[in-house]
């Protein structure tokens, strides 16, 4: 065994509201630059839906992640290294521009400039690369709400395998049913990007699990912007290198969230230290997969358990990050109470930021002119229960999206949030308790002192509940041992560039 | 001293001067600005038409180039056969012909694509129109100075070998045609260029990927948190 810590945010899928804000919050920190306009190193997407980039979790196309062979072998699905090195001219798998979108403002100076008429003025759009006017016809949320479903949300790789009646179904207008999926860089244990970068520039902190891109090292082979299956690696047009999330470590490291989880108004988000056990890496990345997913959740291993306490001391781990695993509300949420999963682990990258599948309300028929709910009168207390099947949004569809296809996963966490919300309304409505609410919570395999943690962490955590942040002793990195004054007029962390294009 | 001592003696030494002093300045104090500053993301179909004939075209030349410098004498005794001549020959005017198309697909990318020419530096421009004229006299020669494979081993090698022994002997390429002259200038003004452009990219050719693990962890840390690069790394190749 060998203890390592991540950092992994919690996405409450149940609870995003779809406003944005978080990609606007690391938009302003981050990527509001030259080359970086098109990047949204957070971006919030609808699905059904095709994202953004476009289609990006076709991996036919855009060749991320691993695949495993028939004889249980894993391999980078860009490239192996010779095939890397031949390809360094030309990278046949790599999204273009327009798979995001042209990046625009507006010229704003037409407001004051335009001669007088009978209508507004307007200002003409125009692109931030070139400069030129330009037809908006793409953004990084085009189809937001389900904006165009007929082109984006049908196009959805995830519903393959989804029931062509429900999807059918999906398709009519009063069964329209979407969640919002915001997603960040996985900060992945197995990452598909740091092993496809010809020069090494890409890298994992063993300390909290941040994966990076060194910019001074980047040479622009672009390999890692193909090779992550979730699209989370850009690539600045600008100054020539890769830039990508960074899980706001700087933040971390002074004691504050991630922009977008202290920005995000509907408090979906949480963020805490993950102990992981290294040795197991190899085996989650070879399992077959129908073990994938379980590999990867054994491979967490428990803060409580003295034996993994000895082994991260042994590892260096302070006490303070071990106290702050205990508390962790991606302990809880992932391990604990087992509501949360990683998204895609089919790729195989054993991505770390883990999301709790949104529940979503029944089948409707429309009946009179009335709503009708496509259940019996005696089940509405207990809603989809005893019906997942029902839900609105296909079992199949979370299934692909978050348990290679597994739909008891899904169900049993679904089951366990429904019994968590039935139990809650009878005591606070009813002031009871009655038998059968206690029987569902027994079969959704849970207890009221459970249901009662749960309640409280999903819908009155304070700031400090949802984001446990452990001490990160900058005072023992390795650049406080450099004679200070050796670094006098220095600028920043050793750059002494500004973030130009280059000759 | 005369002209042709200026152009083929003190102008490569300071070229070359150039190349190692500027390219290591760079790469210890600006290691930011070392890209090969590709432009795939803004148009991909015609760097595909371009950039590998350009790439693989002169790569294999080059090999050439240095093979005949280094290795004259296999090159002679190959070329002692009439049938072999002709085969190292075509093999080359198709190779710089297959550049030539390259380069001209890039260059007509870089004016036409509008993204694309909206992150072309003067100095990207340079470096096509010097990368250019390379090839257009090489081919003209190739074309004009028949059979430069079998003679080229005669007159330039030991002119080149005379440069790098530092005795040089800039009276063997003085009397040579203009266009041959042109080709070894312009691979000088290449050479001094080299350092300033995109072209150090050339020198960070990232060999050790072929036997690195595929992942990298780092611990920013000094003891006890010190990384063990061999425990650490998992997934090697199997
Ligand atoms: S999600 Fe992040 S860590 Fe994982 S492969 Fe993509 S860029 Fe790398
Ligand atoms: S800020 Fe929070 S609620 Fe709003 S879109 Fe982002 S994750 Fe969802």
């Amino acid at each position: 065994m060998r203890v390592r810590a991540q950092m992994s945010m919690l996405f409450h899928l149940d609870k995003c509201i779809g406003c944005h804000t978080c990609s606007v919050a690391c938009k302003n920190l981050w990527t509001d630059r030259k080359g970086a306009e098109y990047m949204w190193w957070n971006n919030v997407e609808t699905r059904p839906g095709t994202g953004y980039p476009t289609g990006w979790e076709d991996q036919e196309h855009y060749k991320g992640g691993w695949w495993r062979d028939d004889k249980g072998r894993v391999h980078l699905k860009i490239q192996n290294q010779p095939v890397g090195l031949a390809r360094l001219f030309f990278n046949p798998n790599l999204p273009q521009l327009d798979d995001y979108y042209d990046p625009f403002t507006f010229r704003y100076q037409d407001l004051f400039d335009s001669p007088q008429g009978d209508q507004q003025p307007t200002a003409q759009p125009i692109s931030m690369i070139t400069g030129d006017e330009m037809e908006i016809e793409s953004g990084p949320n085009w189809d937001d709400d389900l904006g165009g479903s007929g082109i984006y949300a049908r196009n959805d790789p995830s519903l393959d395998g989804v029931d062509p009646d429900v999807r059918a179904q999906m398709e009519e207008i009063e069964r329209v049913v979407f969640n919002y999926l915001p997603r960040i860089c996985n900060h992945c244990l197995n990452p598909s990007c740091v092993a496809a970068c010809p020069s090494g520039a890409i890298y994992k902190r063993a300390e909290d699990g941040v994966v990076l891109v060194h910019e001074d090292k980047c040479r622009a082979w672009r390999m890692c912007v193909s090779a992550c299956p979730y699209k989370k690696v850009y690539y600045n047009w600008s100054t020539g290198k890769s830039e990508k999330c960074i899980l706001c470590f700087p933040r971390m490291e002074t004691g504050q969230a991630p922009a977008c989880a202290h920005s995000c108004v509907g408090r979906i988000r949480y963020m805490g230290v993950l102990l992981y056990d290294a040795d197991a890496i190899e085996e989650v990345v070879h399992a077959p997969d129908d073990e994938l997913l379980q590999a990867q959740m054994d491979a967490i291993l428990d803060p409580f358990d003295p034996k993994v306490i000895a082994e991260a001391k042994a590892a260096g781990i302070g006490d303070d990050w071990i106290d702050s695993a205990q508390n962790s509300p991606a302990w809880k949420f992932v391990k604990e109470w087992g509501l949360a999963l990683p998204l895609h682990p089919e790729y195989r990258t054993a991505a770390m930021m883990f999301y709790i599948p949104p529940l979503s309300p029944v089948m409707s028929t429309i009946e009179r002119n009335l709503v009708k709910l496509d259940l019996g009168t005696e089940e509405h207390d207990f809603e989809l229960f005893h019906q997942l099947e029902k839900a609105r949004l296909p079992l199949e569809y979370l299934a692909n999206l978050f348990s290679v296809g597994d739909h008891e996963v899904i169900k049993k966490i679904l089951r366990k949030m429904l019994a968590v919300r039935m139990y809650k309304r009878r005591q606070s409505v009813e002031g009871f308790v009655d038998g059968a609410t206690m029987a569902a919570l027994e079969a959704a395999g849970t207890h009221p002192d459970e249901v009662e943690a749960i309640y409280k962490m999903t819908t009155l955590p304070t700031m400090e509940e949802r984001f446990v942040l452990p001490p990160y002793h900058r005072e023992m990195a390795i650049e406080e041992l450099n004679d200070p004054l050796a670094h006098k007029g220095a600028v920043g962390v050793g750059y002494i560039d500004p973030p130009r294009r280059g000759a | 001293m005369s002209g042709n001592e200026m152009l083929f003696v003190v102008f490569p030494y300071a070229a070359f001067a150039l190349l190692v002093v500027v390219s290591i300045a760079r790469w210890r104090l600006h290691q930011f600005t070392v890209s090969s500053m590709s432009s795939q993301l803004l148009e991909s179909r015609r760097l595909f038409w371009g950039s590998i004939p350009f790439h693989w075209g002169l790569t294999l030349i080059l090999v050439g180039h240095l093979a005949a410098l280094i290795v004259p004498r296999s090159f002679e005794l190959w070329n002692a056969v009439p049938l072999q001549l002709l085969l190292l020959e075509i093999t080359g005017m198709a190779l710089g012909l297959w550049a030539l198309f390259g380069i001209v697909v890039l260059i007509s990318r870089r004016i036409q694509v509008p993204r694309v020419r909206s992150v072309t530096t003067t100095m990207d421009a340079v470096v096509l129109g010097v990368i250019l004229a390379q090839i257009v006299t090489g081919l003209l020669i190739a074309i004009g100075y028949r059979w430069g494979s079998f003679w080229g081993t005669a007159v330039f090698v030991p002119y080149v070998r005379s440069l790098l022994s530092f005795s040089p002997r800039p009276e063997l390429v003085a009397a040579l045609p203009v266009v041959l002259k042109l080709h070894v200038l312009s691979f000088f003004v290449f050479v001094a260029i080299f350092p300033f452009s995109r072209l150090v990219h050339i020198i960070t050719l990232p060999l050790n990927y072929l036997t690195r693990p595929w992942q990298k962890v780092v611990r920013n840390a000094p003891e006890p948190y010190v990384y063990q690069p061999s425990a650490d790394e998992f997934l090697t190749r199997r």
